[in-house]
């Protein structure tokens, strides 16, 4: 019973977990770590490769064609360099916090549906060795909530990393680091809540079937990014942005003031986890944004398996967002630290926190049958509101800081 | 007054993304359309430096006189300059020997150099020169100090004196043929 709870809704553990079903799942972490590795792997290039066009520069191209196997060529030089411990580290963490970021960032993979029959009202299920299975390595019931638990995590191995290096720029950087992830988080668990809300599942392949088929006017799909209206996404990729300590949220590791940031006393491989740590929470937040808000691999299959067609729609969604990643942070300046934690608090979680609540209301006339120009006056009334409150309280914040700033 | 009406600017973020999208289209257009990058693959493709680029200091040594003025302005102390005095034939009948200096040694330690060019400058005697060559990395850090021999090598490939553009001071160096 509790390795069906555990284990959950994937259908390949209806009839407990044997050893054909053990296999699979082996082979599915395989191939998942794998996956991960190379797409992480491309990535790093992929990123090099776009910042140097956008700034006019031909970038790596040295390493295989157009420089493909250049980080193949930096990690294996990584491997062969010296572990520098210094001095005033606290040796036990120091070492362990490298992996407190890496195992968090493949974990959080895991719940990202990859692939499936979504095509002409599927379920999302593939038949693998005559078992019918999830194209993804674990459906837990707690879903959703597991990626906001490892994204907390992580926070840890950039805390300890920078506390154990006995040095003051880590200690900066992840006393940075762990402020923004912290304030971040909350917009980001608001803006999933408003997913939780229309899809009505915690559980990433419902969430992924429920925004699988026909939406609005039949035109649209059924996507979450035009069922939460827009604006929990929109605060999901800040957020998420701002998680993953990518421009223009790197504070963490600024480089103009704090040399690298919280890893700047690692060396060799246990630096090499961080980097890849890094870009593999890339790769995974763009899936995870796909999951929540762009339906995840569902998608039309015109011709040939379904299975296939859901990888190249993964792929062309996460494909955008990590290009969207490059973008920014080829483009946008980095923010000041009072910037950031302003637009944090001041602006996104009040702003997901009401948008939430405004999405249960309309639910919950939807249900009840409730005059829908009444709900939606007051809506308004209570945006106008909301606002306004927080408007003044902001002002006489400011206000009170001057005064004392002032009579200082 | 009214508040003037001004039309709603592209917040720069917006304008920023345009711009960075924008060139790297243009990066990656092929050569033959005006695009690619600015950069090249150096080792293989080489860009001919600006006729007055700093890139090495050269000696014209019939031109130098001993005279310590460079070596004496040199910010980072990097010029050696040994000589000694002889005593050459009179220009005219019967007049006295001329007192001149002859060159033992002169070196540039390009390890120390910060290529300033005051000493170039300060050079009475048009003996030092600007030649635009750059590539005379070295395995060995004592490799780059240059002895006069090598200064003199570069000095075959100092360009020919180009006039400054007009309006610019008009301080012309004659390269000796």
């Amino acid at each position: 019973m509790t390795s069906a709870l555990l284990l959950a809704a994937d259908p390949l553990y209806a009839q407990g977990v044997d050893l054909t079903a053990l296999l699979i799942t082996i082979l599915k972490v395989v191939v998942a770590f794998a996956f991960l590795l190379v797409a992480t792997m491309l990535m790093v290039w992929f990123e090099r490769k776009l910042v140097s066009d956008m700034q006019n520069r031909i970038g790596p191209n040295r390493a295989g064609p157009w420089g493909i196997l250049q980080t193949l060529a930096d990690g294996t030089k990584l491997f062969f360099k010296e572990h520098i411990n210094p001095i005033r580290a606290e040796r036990r963490v120091y070492v362990l916090a490298p992996f407190l970021s890496f195992v968090p960032a493949f974990l959080l993979f895991c719940i990202v549906p990859v692939s499936g029959n979504w095509a002409n009202g599927g379920d999302g299920t593939v038949e693998l060795f005559g078992r019918t299975t999830y194209l993804q390595l674990a459906d837990p019931p707690v879903g959703i909530l597991f990626a906001l638990a490892m994204s907390s995590i992580a926070v840890y191995g950039v805390m300890l990393a920078g506390w154990s290096s006995g040095s003051k720029y880590p200690l900066l950087g992840s006393v940075r680091a762990s402020a923004q992830m912290v304030s971040y988080e909350a917009a980001m668990g608001l803006s999933v809540m408003a997913v939780v809300l229309v899809t009505g599942t915690v559980s990433t392949h419902g969430m992924v079937a429920s925004q699988a088929g026909d939406g609005l006017f039949h035109v649209l799909p059924n996507w979450a990014v035009f069922t939460t209206l827009l604006v929990p996404f929109v605060i999901f990729v800040i957020a998420g942005t701002a998680e993953l300590n990518r421009p223009p949220f790197d504070l963490v590791e600024a480089e103009q003031e704090l040399v690298a940031g919280f890893n700047t006393e690692y060396s060799s491989i246990r630096f090499a986890l961080f980097f890849l740590a890094e870009f593999m929470n890339t790769v995974t937040m763009s899936g995870i944004f796909v999951t929540l808000f762009l339906g995840g691999p569902s998608g039309p299959a015109p011709i040939g398996p379904a299975w296939l067609w859901g990888c190249i729609w993964f792929f062309l969604k996460t494909s955008a967002f990590l290009f969207m990643f490059v973008w920014f942070r080829a483009t946008l300046p980095r923010f000041r630290y009072d910037q950031l934690m302003d637009l944090g608090w001041k602006l996104l979680i009040p702003l997901s926190l009401g948008w939430l609540l405004m999405l249960a209301a309309v639910q919950l006339s939807g249900q009840q049958n409730w005059n829908p120009v009444a709900v939606g006056a007051g809506v308004i009334l209570m945006f106008l509101i909301g606002w306004s409150l927080l408007r003044s309280a902001n002002a006489k914040a400011r206000a009170v800081h001057l005064g004392e700033e002032v009579n200082a | 007054m009214p508040p003037k009406f001004e039309k709603p600017q592209v917040p720069g973020m917006i304008k920023g993304l345009g711009v960075t999208f924008k060139e790297m289209v243009n990066t990656l257009k092929p050569d033959s359309k005006g695009g690619g990058p600015v950069t090249v693959s150096y080792p293989r493709e080489r860009e001919e430096p600006a006729p007055r680029a700093r890139g090495v200091i050269a000696l014209y040594e019939e031109n130098c006189t001993a005279c310590m003025l460079c070596s004496r302005e040199c910010p980072d102390w990097c010029i050696y300059i040994e000589a000694h005095k002889y005593l050459a034939p009179p220009r005219r009948e019967g007049g006295k020997p001329r007192a001149k200096n002859a060159l033992d040694r002169f070196s540039i330690d390009f390890s120390l150099c910060m290529y300033c060019g005051i000493c170039v400058e300060v050079c009475p005697f048009e003996a030092l020169y600007w030649s635009p060559e750059y590539e005379f990395s070295e395995f060995n850090i004592k490799d780059l100090l240059h002895d006069k021999e090598r200064l003199g090598e570069w000095f075959e490939t100092v360009p020919a004196f180009e006039p400054y553009e007009a309006g610019s001071e008009q301080k012309v160096k004659k390269v000796p043929g």
